[in-house]
């Protein structure tokens, strides 16, 4: 009777004090604003911005989609490429000796410098900026799940070996689940990534998407619009990495269950 | 069942090399429950994991059912000190590993499975996840997944050795029941004599590194064991002998 308002109460402070630090925040910009009578081209206040996105929400709502979706593509593909070819280093250590270096090379190459490149290769259409979301993407799921998958106890692996499991056995029962920790921690930082990628494959050539949103207020000097678009993409950030979280519990039961037994 | 002649087991080369087993020459038949005893680092574990064929030997020979090891042997089951539960399955699915692992269906060992946790006395926890369960009831499940598939050879690494003293001699007691009822061949690492001799048919003493067999001590106490024969003359007989070859090994000091 007791544990059901305190779950909800604990549950209510987590969320709530995140939220309560972003509204001191935006509280003090507003006064910042009024106080000193800045001039909207340099910094509109909030309200501002508010009354932006208000005018034309199905507008500013059509071009989130759009980039919510060529971020989401990029991740997916980061994703699957990611790890299967995490899969395939850490199993085949002669192809991590021929690969890696290759991956961490053309890791190091700025992928900013290469979207002009796509946009020869790819057109102008959705293909370049899904392809420089998933660069950038890409480089955090293959690090953290061929660190997750090295992560096996040497107890365990004995146990498989005495058990005699096949290689792929081992692998689906026991190294995947071992490196979901670890991927888990890769895919967010692989989801934020992908939005910056979404953006930069927006600056360079595009017509929709709040990229383009942000490039083409600042051309007609709309400071106020670019800060909607901004705003826009900070919720958008914060709910994408949420959404990996809860996947994260859903797909870890196990870790869930901990918890509980902690407490 | 076993034969060991000349054993030899050089971690590294040269100088450098540590020499872990040196000439090691044991058998071990059907039915026994044969203890390694000996200090930290004398090598038992090391003799263990070479009989389970995840080590190899440098030198000697190692026959299990007249065969030289080469990889894990038909029939093993293996415990580990820490259990090495899976903590992404629950406690049924890790009991189940051994068939799911050697490519059996997994459907056709539940009833088995579900036994083994009877008599462990696991049933109420046979859905719950690892992480949920004691380190007694872990090494429990661990026992009960090295038992699933009847093993013929069954091996066992300090598997107690990280639990504390009441749960230990419970896990003792039902080890003994568990073991007995099948004769499995057991060969049971530890570095506790009242618990080697507790368990035993035979307690070999290892001397440490380099690994030597210092004696090989028959012990003649009832097939059915209870913890009560811990307070007998001749269990304590065996054990104040045991004591002494290790006093005189030097690692007792009185």
């Amino acid at each position: 009777m007791i544990e059901m308002p305190s779950a909800l109460w604990s549950g209510f402070r987590r969320s709530s004090v995140p939220l309560l630090g972003a509204l001191v925040f935006i509280i003090l910009w507003e006064i910042a604003c009024r106080l000193f009578a800045i001039r909207p081209i340099l910094l509109p206040s909030p309200t501002m911005v508010l009354r932006e996105l208000a005018d034309s929400p199905a507008w500013f709502a059509e071009q989130t989609v759009y980039t919510v979706g060529i971020t989401l593509a990029g991740f997916g593909a980061a994703v699957v490429f990611g790890v299967l070819f995490a899969i395939i280093i850490v199993e085949w250590k002669l192809l991590e000796r021929l690969l890696f270096p290759l991956f961490v090379g053309l890791n190091s190459v700025p992928k900013v410098a290469l979207a002009p490149l796509f946009i020869i290769w790819f057109g102008v259409g959705d293909t370049p900026k899904v392809a420089i979301a998933f660069l950038i993407a890409v480089f955090a799921v293959v690090i953290d799940t061929a660190l997750g998958l090295r992560s096996v106890p040497p107890d365990t692996l004995d146990l498989a070996r005495t058990l005699r499991g096949s290689r792929l056995k081992v692998l689906l029962r026991v190294k995947l689940f071992c490196a979901m920790p670890h991927l888990f921690a890769g895919l967010k930082v692989a989801m934020s990534l992908a939005l910056v990628g979404a953006i930069v494959g927006e600056f360079v050539s595009s017509q929709r998407g709040l990229g383009y949103v942000i490039l083409s207020a600042q051309g007609m000097f709309d400071t106020t619009r670019v800060f909607a678009a901004i705003a826009i993409l900070a919720v958008v950030g914060v709910a994408l990495i949420e959404a990996v979280a809860i996947v994260e519990r859903l797909a870890m039961p196990w870790h869930h269950s901990a918890d509980r037994g902690g407490h | 069942m076993i034969r060991a002649s000349d054993v030899v087991k050089r971690f590294g080369k040269g100088d450098k090399g540590v020499t872990a087993l040196d000439g090691i020459s044991l058998e071990i038949g059907e039915g026994e429950f044969v203890s390694l005893l000996g200090p930290s680092g004398c090598g038992k574990s090391t003799f263990l994991r070479c009989l389970a064929g995840i080590e190899t030997a440098s030198a000697g020979t190692l026959l299990v059912d007249g065969k030289a090891v080469d990889g894990p042997p038909d029939g093993l089951g293996m415990a580990f000190q820490r259990d090495a539960l899976l903590d992404w399955f629950d406690v049924l699915e890790n009991v189940l590993l051994p068939a799911d692992f050697g490519g059996k269906r997994k459907r056709d060992f539940e009833p088995r499975a579900r036994e083994l946790l009877a008599m462990a006395g696991l049933n109420s926890f046979v859905n719950a996840y690892p992480r949920e369960l004691s380190g007694g009831m872990r090494q429990r499940v661990a026992m009960c997944r090295s038992l699933l598939l009847d093993p013929r050879l069954l091996l066992m690494d300090e598997p107690f050795g990280a639990l504390d003293a009441l749960t230990r001699d419970q896990l003792n007691v039902d080890l003994h029941r568990l073991t007995q009822r099948q004769k499995t061949t057991t060969i049971f690492v530890t570095h506790s004599i009242s618990e080697a001799v507790f368990l035993s048919t035979r307690v070999v003493v290892f001397s440490p590194r380099p690994g030597r067999i210092v004696e090989d001590i028959r012990i003649d106490l009832p097939r059915e064991r209870r913890l009560a024969v811990r307070e007998s003359a001749e269990f304590a007989g065996y054990t104040r002998h045991i004591r002494g070859l290790f006093e005189k090994m030097g690692l007792i000091h009185d």
